[in-house]
């Protein structure tokens, strides 16, 4: 059940990054001079007068500018548009923003740049996910096939890497580039980074399996058919490994949406006006004493939080320092 | 058993050669370099020019590593082009707050996961669920975002600093520095502690279970052994053999969680130290930073490899 449950979250997760465009009320980088950090807003059904309506909210009255103080303003309601000009719920722009987790210090909708911040976290993960899998299936299929001084060489470079905290190479790695990218670059960037410290595991597992399956009768089988080596390691012995990859990708991703944030936090990441859940946390760890005042500026962290419990629940708690000492022991 | 040794000491010399150099290598062929802040403060291109010459920036890189080496070979790591000063005084100042951060968290990660591992896997009920509940829950907050949100606490309350360390006062006594040290650690040591201790914990009871599956667990049940004995005499020792073998991965990830930590708390660990060096191109800093990181790294696996060895009767045979 909570297998299925947590498995649920991440797709649910990885839709919304999708959806973003649908699903947030405004663009992410829209500001609203008028609402600077201001609180969320309570969606809701009932009025002041305890008469039922259509969901609406209480729009924002600015009391003290210096100190961000607002208050509600029980004298109008404005309801809740729902699927108006593309957008699955809004609200009327002459009432004012729909601010359901508060405003940023710049009057940024804090829930619009959670959704876009959760492609381009989200994406990079999954992305340097894919390539890191896809490094890890080759090599580790090519090193467990071939065996010998091939498998020898390519398992000592996996150990090595896997040694190496992977923070510490992102982040030499990435320190070492110009520090001043574009979005898009450095998308890919962090992608091709993320493959490069994500493949030995990968590699370790399924270079195992691999080196197991060839002695395999069905593999002598395909093998006495005429089945070359590409057909034979491709068709044959890689979809072994589909099980493990499958692991090791719920591992990934999380762990990587925690690279980004990492990176984007001390500033190598993504930077403004890019949304990103690292760039978020950063404007919000920027200055302590204000998240005390205006804690919803950590609304990024339940999105982080969220991804590695999704997974923790799909695999029943197994870590990837597990797995690595797993790895280790079998040596 | 001394040939392994030395293999394990031959081995942790080379990552630490290996890595450094590294280090020195990917800040010295990064675009830019220490003098870049000068522009922007509108010095003339010759006096830069003149820096760099004074630097010896402005020779090939090899030449650089090699002279680097050769200083090396006598114990002396540089001269921080930063900041003007040693890197060996540097590291020093900052080993020290990094070691003691990771040290506690270990040691608390370890007391807190360790007997309750034991418990989560030894007992039946209500209090394993909880256990197990609250660990997967604890395991998903990495060390960035729980340093944040104690930091959140500490702004709120003022029970502890939000931020950076202040030492105490000179002349105050032991006593007095010792709570001060104790009073800044607390919520970086929490930070850092949580996930580890629930790693730990969920490894432990794993381990916990099937060791009281084994068949000489049974008999001696048989034999009429307490529950007590059973599990923190009999099936500890096995129980620890895949603790043991995590401690020295977990060094890495400790390290790795650290620098989140020291950079949202303002910790002036080595982390910090770490990232000065790359963004600012300052290859002989950088590189004595990766030495550093190395050292402890190596000493990690060294450690886990001993603590293992020590539990584990069948791998003491295999390595001499």
């Amino acid at each position: 059940m909570t297998r299925t449950f947590g498995r649920l979250l991440l797709v649910l997760v990885t839709l919304a990054a999708a959806a973003a465009p649908a699903l947030a009320p405004h663009a992410p980088s829209r500001q609203f001079p008028d609402h600077l950090n201001a609180p969320p807003m309570r969606v809701r059904l009932v009025d002041a007068e305890d008469r039922w309506h259509a969901p609406f909210v209480y729009p924002w009255r600015l009391v003290d500018r210096l100190a961000s103080q607002y208050q509600e303003d029980r004298s109008r309601r404005v309801p809740v548009r729902w699927l108006t000009g593309g957008r699955l719920w809004s609200a009327d722009p002459d009432a004012g923003p729909l601010l359901l987790l508060g405003a940023d210090r710049l009057g940024r909708d804090v829930f619009s740049r959670l959704l876009y911040g959760a492609r381009a976290s989200v994406g990079v993960a999954l992305l340097g996910t894919l390539g890191a899998l896809l490094i890890g299936a080759l090599v580790g299929g090519l090193a467990g096939y071939a065996g010998g001084l091939t498998d020898d060489v390519a398992m000592q470079i996996a150990d090595f890497v896997l040694l190496l905290p992977a923070v510490y190479v992102v982040l030499a790695l990435r320190a070492a580039l110009p520090l001043v990218l574009d979005a898009g670059d450095l998308f890919l960037l962090l992608t091709a980074l993320f493959a490069f410290v994500g493949w030995p595991m990968a590699a370790r597992g399924v270079r195992a399996i691999v080196a197991t399956e060839r002695r395999r009768e069905y593999a002598e089988a395909a093998r006495s058919l005429g089945a070359g080596h590409a057909r034979l390691l491709l068709r044959h012995l890689l979809p072994a490994a589909r099980g493990f990859l499958a692991v090791q990708a719920t591992l990934l991703v999380p762990a990587f949406i925690l690279a980004e944030a990492t990176l984007s936090f001390v500033g190598l990441g993504f930077g403004e006006p890019t949304p990103s859940w690292g760039t978020m946390l950063r404007e919000a760890g920027s200055n302590v004493r204000d998240l005390a005042v205006f804690p919803w500026l950590l609304s990024p962290a339940a999105g982080i939080v969220g991804v590695a419990l999704a997974v923790h629940l799909g695999t029943a708690g197994r870590t990837s320092t597990q797995l690595i000492g797993a790895a280790r022991h079998d040596r | 058993m001394i040939a392994y040794a030395v293999r394990r000491l031959v081995f942790a010399l080379t990552l630490v050669f290996l890595v450094s150099s590294a280090g020195l290598m990917l800040v010295g062929l990064a675009p830019g370099d220490v003098t870049d802040e000068l522009f922007a403060t509108g010095v003339s291109a010759e006096t830069i020019a003149r820096e760099r010459a004074r630097l010896g920036l402005d020779r090939p890189l090899v030449e650089q590593y090699a002279a680097w080496l050769g200083r090396v070979s006598r114990l002396d790591l540089g001269t921080s082009l930063r900041y003007q000063r040693p890197v060996r005084d540097l590291l020093a100042e900052r080993i020290g707050f990094t070691a003691t951060l990771g040290a506690a968290a270990l040691l608390l990660a370890t007391a807190i996961g360790l007997p309750l591992g034991v418990l989560a896997g030894s007992r039946r009920g209500w209090l394993p669920r909880i256990v197990r509940a609250t660990s997967i829950t604890v395991l998903s907050v990495p060390p960035l975002i729980s340093a944040l949100l104690f930091a959140l606490l500490a702004a709120r309350t003022g029970w502890f600093p939000v931020s950076g360390f202040t030492p105490a006062p000179a002349g105050a006594g032991w006593l007095a520095a010792a709570s001060n040290l104790a009073w800044h650690l607390t919520l970086p040591t929490l930070a850092l502690a949580l996930p580890f201790a629930a790693t730990i914990e969920r490894l432990q009871a794993d381990a916990t279970v099937s060791a009281l599956g084994e068949p000489h667990i049974l008999a001696a049940r048989g034999r009429g052994m307490s529950d007590a004995r059973l599990v923190w005499r009999h099936s500890l020792k096995p129980a620890l053999r895949p603790v043991a073998a995590i401690y020295g991965i977990v060094i890495g990830t400790l390290f790795s969680g650290s620098f989140a930590v020291e950079f949202v708390s303002g910790w002036p660990g080595l982390g910090r130290l770490m990232y000065d060096a790359l963004t600012s191109r300052d290859i002989y800093l950088a590189a004595g930073c990766a030495a550093a990181g190395s050292l402890f790294l190596a000493v990690g696996t060294i450690v886990s490899d001993v603590a293992l060895a020590s539990l584990d009767p069948r791998l003491r045979r295999q390595s001499s």
